[in-house]
């Protein structure tokens, strides 16, 4: 007796008219209908697609949806089931190479179709990817492990710290770099998350994702990969970076440091910017270049120092105008122990807020101050508003960004109960999140339209 | 193997169509009158070579919905091409560049396309599902084109018989491709993205030319309801073709009808021909089984060519290999098509596979050309151990290219032995064609993942059916009924005022013959005396037959009404002239003849027809010739002249 996982997907009228004629998902068939005949094989359906049509794939190789109130017959030919896997091929050995490890967390980095939302899901393994990016082999010998299924949205201080963790372990085995596959949505988040638990790594950490999935013969994934491993195998450079596209042209990456980079953009891409300074490199199939200095080198040493751990009781509020003080109060009432504010201008928020904020500092609530220009510092001396905050208790956070601010705000609290602790923490730079002096070049945002603009345009492939 | 020797285009009869087993079907593509494009709001329609940016992207093959690579993504993937998009701001925005998803589908663009399904008498698909198929070659940059299937299992009359339309699908338009040598392709990106349908008929066809007149008849389809585009590239033909014993091979972007039938009898002729080679290979001893091919560098060997592509490739340092075909003598030199020859097939191949996009890219011993001198092919043969019933293959390229050339001279030469292959080929100028790319097959579709099915609501065909045109072969039957003039039937059958032509003429019976006269020719001549005519709408035509209906406006000033309406803008009723009264009429009678009578050498069987010509200059409009010719009580013949 069939039940209803061979129906895939299917509900209602379309899953009654399935069984009637006892055609499971996967069947190859011939469908009457009044107005004629079709053949092929029925496909899966998405839960979310509605309970009236059942999704046929013709020879031509095309999908059709057909009412399943105008199916009078459905003839079973036979049966043939989908099985979308990679090829595998065994990552070869090659003893000169660098030994590399890739840690999945889950994204579109590897992905295949999912029939239970029509979307795509994470799919990956060492075979597979040389099967796909048989191009890795050139840099490394490759082993990986997924750590998570999870896409970017879901991911959160359980994997940080589990990511952190399992780092530890491979830099303890010898490895000579690291590159996490993640989701693009919050990988910045995670970046600065690693940035504080893993400090002083001897060997390249590089994030990496891709903005279009492997399932399409124009996505990122697999030139991203390919940056992200000859980073990790080559570079000097032993940070926590995220590894992504420069320009939307398949040309070469940026390598960012994991607690300057954002997401900027919903689905370019170039959506990865270093935001408040210059990247620390660009990466191609040939060649690494720095285009900065300052960065902590590559060491033999295994003298990394793990700290995994984070109070989730944080949260970030993003200020807007006639915001009511019951926001903060609320998440003082619920028992939050940190709030970081993206204010407005040079950190600010209405005079309505203060006596909540002042109710914050005394209970003991960490506050802290960002600005949602995202480029440039808080200064809250500037206006008296700056002052009077400051004297209910908000600290300003310099230029950390607030995301970063909001990671290592949780990171902090994790640590120590310590009000003056925590300040201590959150102001002391451990990976680049606050920078003494913002270059001239750390902030720009060319104005299309603008004639010198589209010349640099016409003339680089952007 | 029947034994048949094909005769150049022209001489064929259709018994001799037959005999080969000639077929075809078409695949059309039409792109429908939108304002916008399918899947973003980019306006559609507007061409321009210029561009504000370029983009660099690369193709890699993914697998199909059930897990397997198509053969012309991995062959394209060979090709390793370095795609070139140029971006003009004006025509494209993000998701052309693939950096946007998607936006819901035009809905327009689709409620056209559901119409022209009705008239093709296709069943409507319930669900639409849109799908990812791939094409590697870059012309659209995403490496897939959007298209869903909307319509199957219609037909359209043709001679005694039905052809059968086999499917229709809802699709984005690709690039525009600019330039394609060594490791670059460019493209313009103006025309992505611009809603189209394809239309893909039976092969149902028997002759070159019934393929034509089958793709006229489409074309009519389609134009009759004026909602599709006009022009060079809004409509493009792939025709399949394959003879008996043979495959079906695909020539794309057949951009006029008018080339189809010399292009499906070229086509016709190279697979007749290449079945023949395999004939010939057969009696020669040499199946897939015992084809023989080996290949040897003989860069060193070769030292100072005078043969000027060989001497630049000595000099730019290029690696040069021969490839000796066992017992391939002479073979190269066999004709497929006219004044083409089967080193084309291969020469093709590593033009296309391997990117040695410099003509010549290979040279071979079958060759009666000069190429390498006699005693260097000496050298050569006896340097690969060569036999005389052998033929020798020398390929030059760069270090990554060699091996890719070789490997493709093999591949092409041993699917001699097995048949026709499988390919895509593109139409050349002179109705010859050049291999393009593998054909792809089922596996290189994917579900989009980026937009959910699309329910097609009843009460939405209901309102696109009765916004539809009659299928013009109904119109024209009605019309011969009619005895409308053949060279009108045609061109009223898919007007723009076919509808109003079945009012005048079924509800305010106006004569069919005039009806159709100044819906179809007025226009024409008007055009003709170079009147701006884009005026002239059926609101504006509708009024003028009106008023003729009427008896507002005599049929005489038909056409000058036509002529001030055009140029007003509008029909308005002042423009007709006051009636003659009786009495008036009488007075330019009167005067009419005191002219004549000025006149000398009046043959008195013209009498009649010269003063109707001196009234009707006067008195157009204000009173129909067939009143003046009563009033004077002359013959109808004189009637006629005196228009």
């Amino acid at each position: 007796m069939p039940n209803n996982s061979d129906y895939k997907g299917y509900k209602g009228q379309a899953l009654e008219t399935l069984q009637k004629f006892n055609a499971l998902v996967w069947s190859d068939v011939e469908i009457s209908t009044a107005d004629g005949d079709f053949k092929g094989l029925i496909l899966p359906r998405s839960e979310t697609a509605d309970e009236f049509h059942i999704v046929l794939k013709i020879p031509v190789g095309y999908n059709i949806g057909i009412a399943a109130k105008r199916i009078q017959s459905i003839n079973i030919l036979g049966r043939k089931e989908a099985h979308y896997k990679i090829p595998e091929k065994e990552f070869p050995y090659d003893p000169k190479k660098p030994r590399v490890k890739l840690l999945g967390t889950g994204g579109t980095i590897a992905s295949r179709l999912d029939y239970r939302t029509g979307a795509v899901i994470p799919a990956f393994s060492p075979g597979e990817l040389y099967g796909s990016v048989p191009e890795l082999a050139d840099y490394c010998n490759l082993e990986t492990e997924k750590l998570y299924g999870e896409f970017s949205e879901n991911i959160g201080p359980k994997h940080w710290k589990g990511v952190a963790e399992a780092i530890g372990k491979e830099i303890e085995k010898g490895v000579q770099g690291i590159v996490i596959g993640h989701g693009t949505d919050i990988m910045h988040h995670t970046a600065a998350a690693l940035s504080f638990m893993v400090q002083n790594p001897p060997v390249p950490i590089v994030m990496v994702g891709s903005q279009r999935s492997s399932d399409r013969p124009s996505s990122d994934a697999a030139l991203n990969l390919i940056h992200s491993v000859k980073t990790a195998s080559e570079s000097d450079i032993a940070e926590v970076m995220v590894c992504m596209f420069g320009p939307t042209s398949d040309m070469y990456a940026l390598l960012h440091r994991g607690t300057r980079v954002r997401k900027m953009h919903s689905s370019y891409r170039s959506t990865f910017r270093t935001i408040g300074d210059i990247p620390i490199a660009t990466v191609s199939r040939e060649k690494i270049t720095p285009i900065r200095n300052d960065y902590k080198r590559r060491r033999k040493d295994k003298d990394v120092i793990i700290n995994p751990v984070f109070e989730e009781k944080v949260s970030i509020v993003y200020y807007y105008p006639n915001m009511q003080p019951d926001i903060i109060d609320s998440l003082v009432d619920n028992g939050y122990r940190g709030i970081v504010i993206a204010g407005t201008g040079l950190g600010h928020v209405n005079k309505p807020m203060y006596p909540a904020l002042k109710r914050a500092k005394e209970k003991n609530v960490a506050v802290y101050m960002t600005v949602q220009t995202l480029w440039g510092y808080v200064q809250m001396y500037v206006y008296d508003t700056g002052r009077d905050m400051m004297e209910l208790g908000v600290i300003p956070a310099a230029n950390m960004l607030p995301e970063v601010a909001y990671v290592k705000l949780g990171w902090a609290l994790g640590q120590t109960d310590d009000p003056e602790k925590v300040k201590e923490i959150m102001l002391t730079p451990i990976a680049g999140e606050i920078t003494e002096r913002e270059p001239s070049n750390g902030y720009l945002i060319y104005q299309g339209g603008l004639p010198e603009v589209e010349d640099f345009i016409r003339q680089f492939r952007k | 193997m029947k034994e048949f020797i094909f005769k150049p285009f022209g001489e064929m009869t259709e018994a001799d169509y037959q005999t080969v087993g000639f077929k075809s079907g078409l695949e059309i593509h039409q792109q429908l009158l939108t304002d916008k494009k399918l899947f973003c709001r980019c306006p559609a329609g507007i061409y321009s070579d210029n561009y504000d940016a370029e983009i660099l992207r690369h193709m890699r093959p993914t697998l199909s919905e059930l897990g397997v690579y198509d053969g012309t993504a991995l062959m394209e993937f060979k090709t390793k091409k370095e795609i070139i998009y140029r971006i003009n701001r004006n025509t494209v925005c993000t998701y052309e560049m693939d950096d946007t998803p998607p936006f819901l589908i035009n809905e327009d663009a689709l409620d056209i396309a559901l119409g022209i399904g009705m008239l093709y008498n296709c069943k409507l698909v319930d669900e639409l599902h849109i799908a990812r198929k791939q094409y590697l070659d870059g012309s659209i940059p995403t490496g897939f084109q959007r298209t869903a299937i909307y319509a199957v299992d219609g037909w359209i009359p043709y001679k005694d018989r039905k052809v059968k339309i086999v499917q229709m699908s809802i699709e984005e338009d690709s690039c525009r491709e600019v330039a394609d040598y060594n490791h670059n392709r460019i493209y313009l990106t103006d025309r992505l993205g611009m809603p189209l349908i394809e239309t893909v008929t039976g092969p149902d066809m028997r002759t070159p030319q019934e393929v034509a007149e089958v793709g006229w008849i489409c074309a009519k389809l389609v134009r009759s309801t004026h909602k599709v585009r006009r022009g060079i590239g809004a409509a493009r033909q792939d025709v399949n073709v394959s003879v008996e014993g043979g495959t079906r091979v695909e020539i794309k972007g057949v951009p006029k009808i008018g080339m189809i039938p010399l292009l499906t009898h070229n086509e016709a002729m190279r697979q007749w021909n290449l079945l023949r080679l395999r004939e010939e290979l057969k009696r020669r001893g040499i199946t897939p089984e015992t084809f023989k091919a080996k290949d040897f560098d003989i860069t060193s060997l070769i030292k100072k060519p005078h043969y000027i592509p060989l001497k630049n490739a000595v000099e730019s340092k290029l690696k040069i290999r021969c490839v000796v075909l066992k017992g391939f003598k002479d073979l190269l030199r066999w004709q497929t098509q006219t004044d083409t020859y089967f080193s084309k097939e291969i020469s093709d191949r590593v033009r296309v596979i391997a990117c040695l996009t410099t003509i010549p890219n290979i040279i071979h011993s079958d060759s009666r050309t000069d190429t390498i001198t006699s005693s260097d092919w000496l050298k050569v043969k006896k340097h690969v151990e060569a036999t005389d019933n052998d033929t020798l293959i020398i390929v030059w390229a760069n270090d990554d290219d060699i091996q890719t050339a070789v490997n493709e001279i093999i591949i092409r030469s041993k699917e001699a032995t097995i048949g026709i292959p499988s390919e895509t080929r593109q139409a050349l100028s002179d109705g010859t064609n050049g291999f393009e790319r593998i054909l792809p097959g089922a596996d290189r579709m994917y579900p989009d993942t980026d937009l959910p099915p699309k329910k097609i609501a009843e009460d939405r065909i209901d309102k696109i059916k009765s916004g539809l045109p009659e299928q013009f072969w109904k119109r024209k039957a009605w019309y011969k009924e009619l005895k409308i003039p053949p060279d009108t039937i045609d061109e009223l059958s898919i007007s723009k005022y076919a509808e109003l032509f079945k009012k005048a003429v079924s509800e305010w019976k106006i004569n069919p013959v005039t009806a159709a006269v100044i819906l179809v020719q007025y226009p024409k001549r008007l055009s003709k005396s170079s009147y701006v005519i884009d005026s002239i709408n059926e609101e504006m035509m509708l009024s003028i037959l009106k008023a003729y209906a009427d008896g507002k406006l005599t049929y005489d000033f038909i056409l000058t009404a036509m002529k001030i309406s055009t140029e007003l803008g509008m029909f308005v009723e002042e423009i007709i002239p006051e009636p003659i009264s009786e009495n008036d009429l009488e007075k330019e009678i009167l005067f009419a003849e005191q002219q004549m009578a000025k006149l000398k050498f009046i043959k008195d069987k013209n009498a009649g027809s010269i003063i109707m010509g001196i009234l009707m200059n006067k008195l157009r409009g204000r009173i129909s010739a067939k009143d003046i010719a009563q009033k004077l009580n002359l013959p109808q013949r004189s009637l006629k002249n005196a228009k």
